[in-house]
């Protein structure tokens, strides 16, 4: 009997080249700009897809055996969790008001990512890109179906993730971060790549998903981490994905290098701006903290993000002008927003509460130059207040910012004393910002930003009430039926941590696991 | 026997979200139908889409077909992410077992030599058209209205990818990496392969995504996949060419199942109202005329004369698994 000859193994770059790259072909019965119609409208000029760098070459058989692999450890965690009353292993329940807001604000947020990977997948003229971006998208699915299936257990026992895809469309604080998902699906695929493939996924990732998962851990919630852990070799898969599609954007022509620049500026900003609602999580919300916002910042941002503004330096990109205003800003972005969450707590998704003494010697210790200057006193006369029942629920709306959606109540960073405002005109309507980088987004496409749905300013004109309201009436409340319309019910939905339902069953359940009768 | 653990038991202050409530009531819900339903948002977008900017980011205008519900086109196979790449996962073992068996024994030289040059004449182009289907699946996944849909739509586009990398690596073990360039020579100049590819190339600017539902996953899908993975298939099995169905057993299955979401899919919508029958049947029949243009040729090759036959049989299958789903496909 012959022996039979070995065929060479294909090595993994080359068995990836034929599995993806081989499969595409220049059409000739349609012209390339009907197939893909929308890979020029943005300006981004690109020679040849070809050098195009896979920044990871998975095929799809190895895809689903990793991903098969940690969905059954998940899954398995995720049932054990729910079987052992897993929520009573939390340090207290007033951390789960931080996995409301990540339920509320962040997981409706992944499926768009889902959808909007889904179309870059389509439109890029690269096999590449294309690829690349389906892995991501599904993998998005993934992160969105996740998360949901982690926090439903917290669902059955406490109050505020009931209705979330219902509140990210209503609720006023909840439109930053819709609306920043919602601006970048609007824009190109350049744009989009940029916006959430780099800005999000690369620069700010660390800034938020790494906050809430590392959350999750300190304050026992086995559920939560253990998505994170398990999207952790997706998250990196998606950082390398990010900085290759700018990379790429730049070699290809030097006059890409404005536009990415500009898209840079816009996307680090309005990141930024969302992650304010991170930085009050991680210094007021979390029982057990994991690091001040302010180190976060420092380490994450400062230290790592400026090493990669070093590196694209010889693209000709500089670090955005505007965020040197946030290094300023980081030692009040926590105290503020916070403020802003505690006295519109009647009509947050979510509980609010002060900070106790021990906790107040911690902010003073992490934020020595502000905390005790501009915020102690504030902060120690309204728990003063709620002591003697008189919590205060400031019952008037904020303006919001018409790029980011942030409440204007954000102060200039040299001067304590002045609410940051910018105003624009245009066809003769005046608009207002929070800051020169929301001032630069609007000014540079103002009949975008003209359109945003601000939440506020929508209750005024009386959008948000149920259907079937009738304003005119005798003892109308308007907040009351704001509530109704947001599917949320005061004092059991929000207001004050103290007193609340979430506090009282905690407290009651867990006598119940760990005392005998 | 059996025994009993004893456990804290807390009752559940609710049982579900409350939008899955308000579809199915207050009881334990799937993960599928919390991973699913409503998850796609449809209220007050802030901004038009600078690429459209007369429609909505996700908009029911971007096709013809009209559901008072999107979720009433549910997935039988009930697959969220999970589910889906789990099960993938067994089905890439079974297949991965199958190639290793064959490599280790050299099987492919075993092939007889004139269904060798059959499979990489009549098959391995196809990943051409399977890379396509990716590309139709994924514009629905971006583009389509309710998760519900769009999101069995992108793990098919994967699907899809993943059939196309099995047909290369059936063509690799065939005949090297040769033959690979030979058959996308073959996809882009030979006389045979022109029809489909230029069948594959009109649904690449079709703007309604249910069209390309339609004319992908229903008709394109359920004539190629009989007359080659049940056809083809069966003249390979009973004449020495095994080895080439084992090659091919991932797409063989993936057809059978994932036709029943497709239907699924049709039946649900054909039922919804007359426009929606008419639409549909409509368009069944022009891609079945379309289809059946870019099929002949290769059938030509792959059955010589019982060409017609087996095709007639494929469309007479086709014609009936319509005509179950609700639609009026006879001329």
């Amino acid at each position: 009997m012959d022996m039979q000859v070995k065929k060479k193994k294909l090595g993994l770059k080359e068995k990836y080249a034929h599995m993806t790259r081989g499969l595409d072909w220049q059409p000739s019965y349609q012209t390339k700009e009907a197939v893909f119609p929308y890979a020029t409208y943005e300006g981004i000029k690109v020679h040849d897809w070809d050098k195009w760098e896979d920044p990871f070459r998975l095929t799809m058989d190895a895809y689903w055996k990793y991903q098969a692999e940690k969905e059954r450890k998940l899954y398995a965690v995720l049932d054990a969790f729910a079987q052992n009353n897993g929520h009573l292993g939390l340090t207290d329940a007033r951390y789960l008001n931080a996995v409301k807001l990540f339920l509320t604000g962040i997981s409706p947020l992944e499926y768009m990512a889902h959808r909007g990977f889904a179309t870059a997948g389509r439109n890029f003229p690269g096999v590449g890109p294309r690829v690349a971006c389906l892995m991501q998208a599904v993998d998005e699915i993934r992160h969105s179906q996740t998360q949901i299936h982690a926090i439903s257990n917290y669902n059955k026992y406490y109050n505020g993730f009931h209705d979330f895809k219902h509140m990210l469309e209503r609720v006023w604080y909840l439109s930053v971060p819709k609306s920043f998902f919602d601006d970048a699906f609007s824009a190109g695929p350049f744009e989009w790549m940029v916006a959430i493939g780099f800005s999000f996924e690369y620069v700010l990732t660390n800034l938020l998903f790494v906050p809430f998962m590392s959350g999750a851990a300190y304050n026992g919630d086995m559920a939560t981490v253990t998505f994170g852990f398990s999207a952790q070799s997706d998250e990196a898969r998606h950082m390398t994905l990010g900085l290759e599609c700018i990379k790429f954007m730049l070699e290809q022509d030097p006059d890409n290098v404005p536009i990415v620049q500009k898209w840079i500026d816009k996307w680090a900003w309005r990141g930024v701006r969302v992650l304010s609602l991170v930085s009050m999580m991680m210094d007021y919300m979390l029982p057990k903290r994991v690091m001040s916002w302010k180190e976060a910042w420092e380490i994450y941002f400062e230290q790592n993000g400026g090493a990669l503004f070093n590196d694209l330096a010889r693209y000709g990109i500089k670090m955005p002008e505007c965020l040197s205003r946030a290094s300023i800003d980081k030692e009040h972005a926590s105290h503020q927003t916070w403020s802003i969450l505690y006295q519109y707590g009647g009509a947050a998704a979510f509980h609010t509460f002060m900070p106790s003494d021990e906790e107040m010697d911690w902010l003073s210790a992490k934020y020595p130059n502000t905390f005790d200057k501009y915020y102690r006193e504030r902060f120690t006369y309204w728990r003063e207040q709620e002591q003697k029942g008189n919590r205060f629920y400031n019952n008037t709306l904020p303006m919001l910012c018409q790029v980011c959606q942030v409440p204007m109540a954000v102060t200039e960073p040299d001067n304590m004393l002045q609410i940051s405002y910018r105003e624009s005109d245009y066809k003769g309507e005046k608009y207002h910002t929070c800051s020169d980088g929301c001032k630069q987004i609007f000014d540079d496409e103002p009949e975008k930003y003209i359109q945003a749905w601000l939440p506020v300013h929508q209750i005024y004109m009386g959008n948000c009430f149920p259907e079937g309201t009738d304003p005119t009436v005798e003892g109308f409340d308007p907040l009351a039926k704001v509530l109704e319309w947001y599917h949320l019910v005061p004092g059991k939905d929000n207001m004050d941590y103290n007193g609340s339902e979430d506090q009282k069953n905690f407290n009651a359940w867990r006598g119940l696991a760990t005392k005998n009768d | 026997m059996q025994i009993d653990l004893r456990t804290v038991a807390i009752k559940p202050v609710r049982n579900t979200f409350d939008h899955i409530a308000r579809r199915f009531g207050d009881k334990p819900a799937s993960r599928y139908q919390e991973g699913t339903y409503d998850l796609q948002q449809d209220f007050k977008f802030h901004y038009r889409p600078t690429w459209e900017p007369e429609l909505e980011t996700f908009d029911e205008r971007r096709t013809a077909i009209k559901m008072k519900d999107w979720y009433a086109l549910k997935d039988p196979r009930q697959y969220y992410y999970g589910a889906w790449t789990i099960a993938r996962s067994r089905q890439q073992d079974a297949a991965e077992s199958s190639f290793e068996m064959i490599e280790d024994r050299g099987l492919a030289d075993t092939v007889p030599a004139d269904l060798r040059q059959t499979a990489l004449d009549v098959l391995l182009p196809l990943r051409h058209a399977e890379w396509g289907g990716n590309m139709g699946n994924s514009y629905i996944a971006g583009y389509g209205y309710g998760a519900a849909i769009t999101q069995p739509c992108l793990y098919h586009a994967m699907d899809h990818l993943a059939v196309a990398q099995y047909l290369t690596r059936m063509g690799i073990e065939l005949g090297g990496v040769d033959a690979l360039d030979a058959a996308k020579t073959a996809w882009m100049e030979a006389p045979m392969w022109q029809p489909l590819r230029r069948h594959v190339e009109n649904l690449f600017v079709v703007k309604d995504w249910f069209e390309i539902f339609v004319a992908q996953n229903l008709v394109l899908e359920g004539l190629a996949y009989p007359l080659f993975f049940d056809h083809l298939d069966a003249h390979f099995a009973a004449n020495g060419g095994t080895v080439i169905s084992m090659m091919n057993r991932f797409a063989a299955e993936w057809a059978g199942e994932s036709a029943k979401w497709v239907d699924a899919q049709i039946k649900v919508a054909a039922a919804e109202s007359a426009e929606n029958k008419a639409q549909l049947s409509a368009w069944a029949r022009q891609y079945r005329t379309l289809t059946l243009e870019a099929l002949k040729p290769l059938a030509e090759r792959a059955f010589g004369d019982n060409a017609d036959e087996v095709l007639n049989e494929v469309v007479s299958q086709f014609n009936t698994r319509c005509t179950k789903l609700g639609l009026a496909v006879q001329e």
